[in-house]
């Protein structure tokens, strides 16, 4: 196989692992919108940790990200 | 691929002398980039944002004066939350490093600008100010019991040597996600913002629908820049609370 295609083949590969952070993204504001939906007036404080979790876990995505360009332009 | 006159858009991360090429403003191995010269005016801005904002020190704020104490109260609030009392000495740094991070991410949402926050070497730097500072801070308050961050609480001894490895491991993982996080978030924001930029003048009439989507995506971006400056922050200020209390 040409290193080429190999190349392209690999970071097709690679960002398949955003998926994780997709699932996780919803988790966290799905956790959000419940927790707001229980106890609106908590609805400041949990919005900061949801930032937070949310910059997290797009971290993730973003890892696979740079495999992946890594993988093509490397 | 798009043939927009030979721009790629990865151009924007290039480094560049200020100086006309051939010049010598080069001092030593040392040249005075667009890279530094972006850094030298986040700097600046976050003088005159600071200095200027509180120059009338008015126990009722005005506007400026207001801006510079929220974003002090933010940090040291902050600081507060995470690490404490004791937290408060470290407020130099945690607010450094924030304000740096985002002047620097919102300088570069300026058309023409540079991002340095883009480079890896430039975030890894950052992180590794936290990371070794961080662990310094640790050994030299609780010196070789320092060690015992890495058995986690409450673990049976034969769990030990599986365990230690990988608290190990992601404890040496820190700095590289910290700033790896930055960097990819700056690099793919703009990256794709140039991409999509650059349809908007091949799709002639219809290039309305990448020039709204680049209107969103730089709202977008504007976001992204004050959200990896907080996770920055917090993150160190979560490395100080655990170097100081060790869980």
């Amino acid at each position: 196989m040409e290193l080429e295609a190999a190349k392209v083949i690999g970071a097709g590969l690679a960002v398949i692992g955003v998926i994780g952070s997709g699932i996780g993204i919803g988790n966290i504001f799905s956790s959000f919108i419940v927790a707001v939906g229980r106890n609106p007036a908590a609805r400041g404080e949990v919005f900061t940790m949801t930032m937070l979790g949310f910059a997290l876990v797009e971290a993730i995505a973003l890892f696979a990200l740079v495999i992946a360009l890594l993988i093509l332009f490397g | 691929m798009a043939e927009t006159g030979g721009h790629s858009p990865l151009e924007q991360f290039e480094i560049n002398s200020i100086f006309p090429p051939g010049d010598h403003g080069e001092v030593g191995a040392f040249t005075f980039t667009n890279s530094s010269l972006t850094m030298v005016a986040a700097l600046v801005l976050i003088s005159a944002f600071l200095i200027l904002g509180m120059r009338r020190g008015a126990l009722v704020p005005g506007r400026m004066q207001s801006l510079a104490e929220m974003s002090y109260e933010f940090i040291a609030g902050l600081i507060s939350d995470t690490v404490g009392a004791e937290g408060r000495r470290y407020f130099p740094i945690v607010f450094t490093l924030f304000m740096f991070i985002l002047f620097g991410n919102l300088l570069g949402m300026l058309p023409y600008s540079f991002t340095f926050t883009s480079h890896i070497i430039v975030t890894f730097a950052l992180a590794l100010i936290v990371f070794i500072g961080v662990t310094i801070l640790a050994i030299a308050k609780h010196g070789l019991h320092f060690f015992s961050f890495f058995v986690p609480p409450g673990a049976p001894i034969a769990m030990w040597p599986l365990l230690i490895p990988i608290e190990v491991i992601s404890y040496l993982s820190r700095p590289i996600s910290l700033s790896v996080r930055l960097f990819a978030n700056m690099l793919a924001g703009h990256t794709l913002l140039k991409v999509i930029a650059g349809f908007i003048g091949l799709l002639g009439v219809f290039g309305i629908l990448p020039f709204a989507l680049v209107v969103a995506l730089t709202g977008l971006e504007i976001l992204i820049a004050f959200l990896q400056a907080y996770v920055f922050a917090i993150l160190t200020c979560l490395y100080i609370n655990d170097a100081l209390h060790l869980h």
